[in-house]
């Protein structure tokens, strides 16, 4: 069994965990820097970035995790995640920084504020559909070469990537997490699995 | 690539009570300008409460409590990327339909405001917005989840910044949710009609164990500590109103406060930010009040 975190600072980690233990995983909720020891992988969960962000800081885990995710370390973000892990944040404080992982560009509330928060269906490739729950969702506007494109979404003005993967890190601009369905966890855990064999 | 043309959805209760979902965990400050809403989002809020006067001044001043004016509301939401919350008076869906059309992000039905009907509560399926309310116990929290309330929080005693009515009305709820899980199906029907609340309410709850939509706290925290405690009594996030801005250092309260409710089973962390905070706001004994405020509502 596979010891997978979720960084438990803000947001909606229980979802995650929930998640986790439907796929037979062994989540461990991560809040110091000793919670990171022999964790075989990491999920940043949905909440607000400026908030995660602020308690990466003075919990200490923001060099270690630095270090740990541009090793190769396996990552996987949803919404805030996502933010937490793209190259660009727009829209963004102005002292908003991110680890950088997926080489990617997110607009923050990129579909509006929460009156405009919808769930559309997802279409993974050969995979199937999964049900998309986008909250203040942050959107991704543009991807870099390295980047795999897994599922999108046309919301009304054309195709944005809403899954995105570059190596082992992982994002989506939804919360597969509020949902019953595991099919967006279990790819990353089969992701996980295959980098450690 | 699959394209994907497909129908979705606005305002589903799933989406609503997502939103709050993405609240755990987190700290929303009451703010009365955008100065405040800067320092509260410096300070790792979640989310703002925008509001003319925080609930120590709405109780000190007397007189009706309305609905925010729309401009402070809009200067709020212009120097803020965090989720901009609003109040409205009990039962006054005209402020909720404005405060819709504003965008904000949730409506607080709120006992701090003046209620505008005596019987009957908003309608809150009828918006797209979603809509947190107060309850003291059970029966009141399953009453407004019934109305389409998407997050229910203790009403606390707010502007007290004393913590225990907040403590009175979680240690309430969860006894009364333990009370169901434990009963028999067969008396689920009688324990609904002691709570007056909808029987399919009562039997989710006693079968989950929980309430359908997250619980959060609110009313009378005002340190590091409060944060701490009502998070151990099953709070998910907490609602700060005076506690932050009626503190002798603003700034680092809504730190402090912030971190203690992120680590708030690790006593060491929340020693530590507790450590040479100044004064907290000055409380009130709620024994001497004269309106308290949670018995608005029903």
């Amino acid at each position: 069994m596979r010891q997978v975190g979720v960084l438990a600072l803000q947001g909606d980690v229980r979802a995650h965990v929930t998640t986790l233990e439907n796929l037979g995983a062994a989540p461990r909720k991560v809040r110091q820097v000793s919670d990171l020891a022999g964790l075989d992988g990491l999920i940043i969960p949905g909440g607000e970035s400026t908030t995660i962000s602020h308690l990466l800081i003075t919990s200490g885990l923001r060099q270690p995790l630095q270090g740990l995710i541009s090793s190769g370390f396996p990552v996987f973000g949803t919404c805030a995640g996502l933010i937490m892990l793209a190259t660009d944040v727009i829209d963004g404080r102005v002292d908003q920084w991110s680890f950088g992982a997926v080489d990617v560009s997110v607009r923050r509330n990129g579909y509006g504020r929460q009156i405009a928060s919808f769930e559309s269906p997802i279409v993974i490739d050969g995979r199937g559909t999964v049900p998309g729950v986008f909250i203040r969702a942050p959107r991704i506007e543009r991807c870099g070469p390295d980047v795999s494109v897994i599922a999108t979404l046309d919301h009304g003005d054309g195709e944005h990537p809403v899954l995105v993967r570059q190596g082992s890190a992982w994002g989506c601009s939804f919360h597969p997490e509020l949902t019953s369905d595991v099919l967006v966890h279990g790819l990353f855990l089969d992701a996980l699995q295959e980098a450690l064999r | 690539m699959n394209s994907a043309i497909t129908p979705s959805t606005v305002g589903s209760a799933l989406v609503k009570r997502g939103l709050a979902d993405m609240l755990r965990g987190g700290v929303i400050m009451d703010v009365v300008n955008p100065e405040h809403a800067k320092i509260a989002e410096d300070a790792g809020a979640v989310a703002v409460m925008a509001l003319e006067r925080v609930p120590s001044d709405i109780r000190r001043d007397g007189g009706v409590a309305r609905m925010s004016d729309p401009q402070m509301i809009q200067e709020i939401q212009a120097c803020v990327t965090i989720p901009v919350m609003a109040k409205a008076r009990i039962g006054h869906f005209a402020e909720a339909q404005i405060l819709q059309a504003l965008d904000v992000d949730y409506i607080d039905e709120s006992e701090v405001l003046t209620p505008a009907d005596e019987e009957n509560h908003i309608d809150k399926w009828d918006f797209t917005v979603p809509f947190v309310c107060g309850a003291t116990n059970l029966g009141e929290a399953l009453r407004r989840i019934s109305e389409g309330a998407c997050l229910i929080r203790s009403k606390g005693e707010a502007g007290t910044g004393n913590v225990v009515e907040a403590v009175r009305h979680l240690r309430t709820i969860n006894a009364q949710m333990r009370r169901l899980a434990s009963a028999d199906p067969s008396e689920l029907f009688a324990l609904a009609k002691d709570l007056q609340a909808p029987v399919a309410l009562v039997q989710e709850v006693a079968a989950t164990g929980k309430l359908p939509v997250p619980l959060f706290c609110a009313g009378g925290i005002s340190t590091p500590a409060d944060a701490s405690l009502v998070l151990q009594l099953g709070a998910e996030a907490v609602f700060v109103g005076s506690g932050i801005f009626k503190s002798e250092d603003p700034e680092r309260m809504a730190k402090a406060i912030v971190e203690a409710t992120t680590h708030f089973e690790n006593a060491s962390i929340v020693a530590k930010v507790s450590n040479g905070l100044g004064a907290a706001m000055v409380g009130a004994e709620t024994a001497t009040l004269e309106q308290r405020l949670a018995e608005r509502g029903w």
